[in-house]
């Protein structure tokens, strides 16, 4: 698999080791791992525990409790669909159930040929454009359900 | 440190600095009942998660109820443990627990020993005025050993505390958060696919009926009901002081005699006892041991110090989390796994049977020896050494099924040729007592003349790492003992790190107490007086024994003549031995 590279590895294993200590760390090497990775499969949770000297459980338990650790790859290009409160009002909800329907997925998974994920949240900042998507660093306002498939024309 | 003055319930109180509300109340009699709450004292397991809300007591002066568990005592302070709000606050939080409960109580196996249940009759719980929508719905998971019933955790983590400090296993954490968290293994995989040593102590200290054995009563009853087969008890040395604890007798009560009738009364073919194959440990390890002194002393390179291999939570631990060591413990099987090689080879020889006709069943306090004997290498052409394996409570729950009345039973002998164990093998059910057993032997081995005085009592006690040194035979020889697998990590850990304090000899136990403190013995409810009168009792039956050396047992003697030849021989190798191997897991 390319992205459980070597290199990879190698880089997060260089990271914990020049950390002035291991206890107390594993938030901050969690981080530094989905950040490289882009998630946090078994691997990675497995290798992270064994260098800190955590519980794998340990370690698992973490990154269930926080909902920023996804344990799911993302897609190529990740589509966030803002579900604040002024998006909200304003429809998002229909926009996340059109992006589902196209995309044929039913929460927050990675489409099967890995070009696109979608995640919902919580607040952009950018309410006067509501209702809000990003797809990648592209943000689109004002979107309607019937942009939906447009815009995902963009990146087939 | 100061002390504290408080008032509680009217009653003036002094204790020290630090002291909990609730050792307060114990100190001036005053009950408060508690559910996650458990202080396993003189041993490292304290669980003060104050979750369930059960223990909360009125704080003059403090706006909210204070867990009673986990509130320090303050100078002056005033405490209510029994007033209306009290009261009327326990009875709704346990409600609250019960809503998220199967009301499974006809069915469940801890029910009548339920924590839970308990405290629900204490405070009043007559009916469920709370009405909720949503239940956890878990699936239930089954090993080989321990089976999982989160829909029945109340989130106390005692499990939790005990698998990661009493332990330092690791096997389990809190998985998700708010209404979906639950305890478990890393990515829900199954316990058997993890570093989870099935020591059974997660099972030991759980209230309710999410963490128990794999029942295998129903096999044994089939082995029983089959004429085809002959079928072979064993009993490990700690299950005859605790079983009577599961038909109401005191704890520390020796109930060997009784256990054997009832044994024979369920129909057994044949009842023995692990002391034999015990004695037979203390037979192939000392020579081993001493194997090992005498390559170091003439300077070659000799694999010390040598690690007792009798308990199998300690080998998964030693195989899960130790690398490069392999060498170390004794290649001697368990006890339990030495009677199975004795019975379905010498003994079913001697039956003139095939070993496929034999059923060997443990009776063991232990809940990894389920686990034990499932390995491969304990098998010949797929048929174990031991076929099944019940714990003391699942021995008790069988006697109960059969209508069987233990505490009015007369006592049986156990078997011969191998039911007869020296009271070195007894020993074994206790942390020191492999030890102890080992060096009545080696002792005479080495200084070739009678050993007087057979009590090491520096090998005994609950201290979790003890430290004794030996002269024997002109040879300084240096041990430790540990219980409990948090110490037994700090001295294997010491051992990789250069071995420091040049130890020869060391005892692990992963139990904390040793065996009598079990995974599969009667539940403890958190009260160590119960694994002490226990302890007492393993070493009344040695001191009022008149065969207390493991090479003084005639029936070993014979099984060497007839069998074995001598210690370690190559038949005692291929049958007696095994080896151990690096296992990676989760």
């Amino acid at each position: 698999m390319e992205e459980l590279s070597q290199e990879k590895f190698q880089e997060l294993g260089q990271f914990i080791d020049s950390l002035p200590s291991k206890k107390g760390e594993l938030i901050r090497v969690l981080h530094k791992a989905q950040e490289i990775f882009g998630y946090l499969p078994k691997e990675v949770q497995y290798f992270v525990g064994r260098k800190l000297g955590v519980s794998t459980a340990k370690v698992y338990g973490v990154v269930t409790f926080y909902s920023y650790f996804t344990m799911s790859p993302k897609g190529k290009n990740h589509i966030s669909v803002c579900l604040g409160t002024a998006c909200y009002v304003r429809g998002a909800e229909p926009v996340l159930d059109e992006f589902r329907k196209i995309l044929n997925i039913q929460g927050t998974e990675t489409t099967p040929d890995g070009k696109f994920s979608l995640c919902s949240l919580r607040c952009i900042g950018a309410c006067g454009l509501a209702p809000v998507v990003t797809v990648g660093e592209k943000v689109y306002g004002r979107v309607t359900k019937e942009m939906v498939a447009g815009i995902l024309a963009e990146y087939k | 440190m100061s002390n504290i003055n408080l008032t509680i319930d009217g009653k003036k109180v002094e204790v020290l600095q630090g002291s909990m509300i609730l050792d307060a109340a114990k100190q001036v009699g005053v009950d408060i009942p508690t559910l996650c709450y458990l202080n396993l004292h003189d041993t490292k397991m304290k669980n003060q998660s104050a979750s369930c809300r059960v223990c909360v007591v009125e704080v003059e002066g403090r706006r909210n109820l204070a867990p009673a568990c986990a509130t320090p005592v303050t100078e002056g302070m005033v405490v209510k443990t029994s007033t209306m709000r009290v009261l009327e606050a326990r009875k709704t939080n346990v409600e609250l627990l019960i809503t998220d409960h199967p009301n499974e109580c006809l069915t469940c196996n801890k029910s009548g020993k339920c924590e839970l249940q308990d405290v629900a009759r204490k405070v009043g719980v007559n009916n469920i005025s709370i009405t909720s929508n949503s239940m956890s719905t878990y699936p239930i998971k089954v090993t080989k050993t321990i089976v999982r019933d989160m829909n029945k955790c109340i989130m106390c983590r005692r499990c939790e505390v005990m698998c990661n400090t009493v332990q330092s296993v690791g096997a389990l954490s809190g998985i998700n958060r708010g209404f979906d968290a639950y305890v478990g293994p890393a990515f829900d995989e199954s316990l058997e696919d993890t570093v989870c040593t099935h020591c059974g102590q997660c099972i030991a200290v759980c209230p309710v009926g999410a963490l128990s054995e794999k029942d295998d009563t129903g096999k044994v009853i089939r082995a029983l009901a089959d004429p085809e087969k002959t079928v072979v008890f064993q009993t490990a040395p700690a299950t005859r002081v605790a079983i009577g604890e599961e038909f109401g007798l005191a704890p520390g009560t020796i109930a060997t005699g009784k256990m054997v009738s009832a044994i024979k009364q369920l129909g057994a073919d044949y009842v023995f006892d692990t002391d034999f194959s015990a004695d037979l440990t203390i037979m192939e390890e000392g020579t081993e041991l001493i194997g090992r002194v005498t390559k170091f002393l003439n300077g070659e390179k000799a694999s010390l110090p040598i690690m007792t291999s009798c308990c199998p939570g300690w080998v998964n631990f030693f195989e899960t989390q130790f690398k490069g060591m392999s060498d170390l413990p004794s290649s001697c099987r368990s006890p339990q796994q030495m009677f199975g090689a004795v019975a379905k080879n010498y003994f079913a020889e001697k039956l003139d049977i095939p070993r496929e006709k034999m059923v060997v069943v443990s009776i063991m306090p232990c809940i990894a020896k389920k686990y034990e004997a499932d390995r491969e290498e304990f098998k010949v052409n797929g048929n174990p050494d031991v076929d099944i394996v019940l714990s003391t409570r699942e021995l008790a729950q069988l006697i109960k099924i059969a209508n069987i009345k233990f505490n009015e039973l007369d006592e049986s002998k156990f078997d011969a040729p191998i039911g007869f164990g020296t009271s070195a093998g007894v020993i074994f059910g206790v942390t020191g007592g492999v030890l102890e057993a080992a060096l009545r032997t080696v002792y005479e081995e080495l200084e070739a003349k009678p050993l007087e005085k057979l009590e090491f009592e520096t090998v005994r006690g609950l201290d979790g790492v003890k430290l004794a040194s030996l002269t024997i035979g002109g040879i300084a020889i240096n041990t430790a003992i540990v219980h409990g697998l948090s110490n037994a990590r700090q001295i294997v850990e010491e051992i990789q790190s250069g071995n420091p304090r040049d130890l020869h000899v060391v005892e692990i136990m992963a139990c904390p107490g040793g065996c009598v403190g079990g995974g599969g013995q009667p539940l403890h409810h958190g009260n160590i007086d119960i694994i002490k009168a226990r302890t007492a009792a393993i070493y009344n039956i040695d001191d009022t024994s008149a065969d207390r050396q493991s090479h003084k047992n005639p029936f070993i003697d014979t099984l060497y003549k007839e069998y074995y030849e001598k210690p370690n021989s190559h038949k005692a190798h291929e049958q007696l031995h095994t080896t151990y191997s690096e296992r990676e897991k989760y």
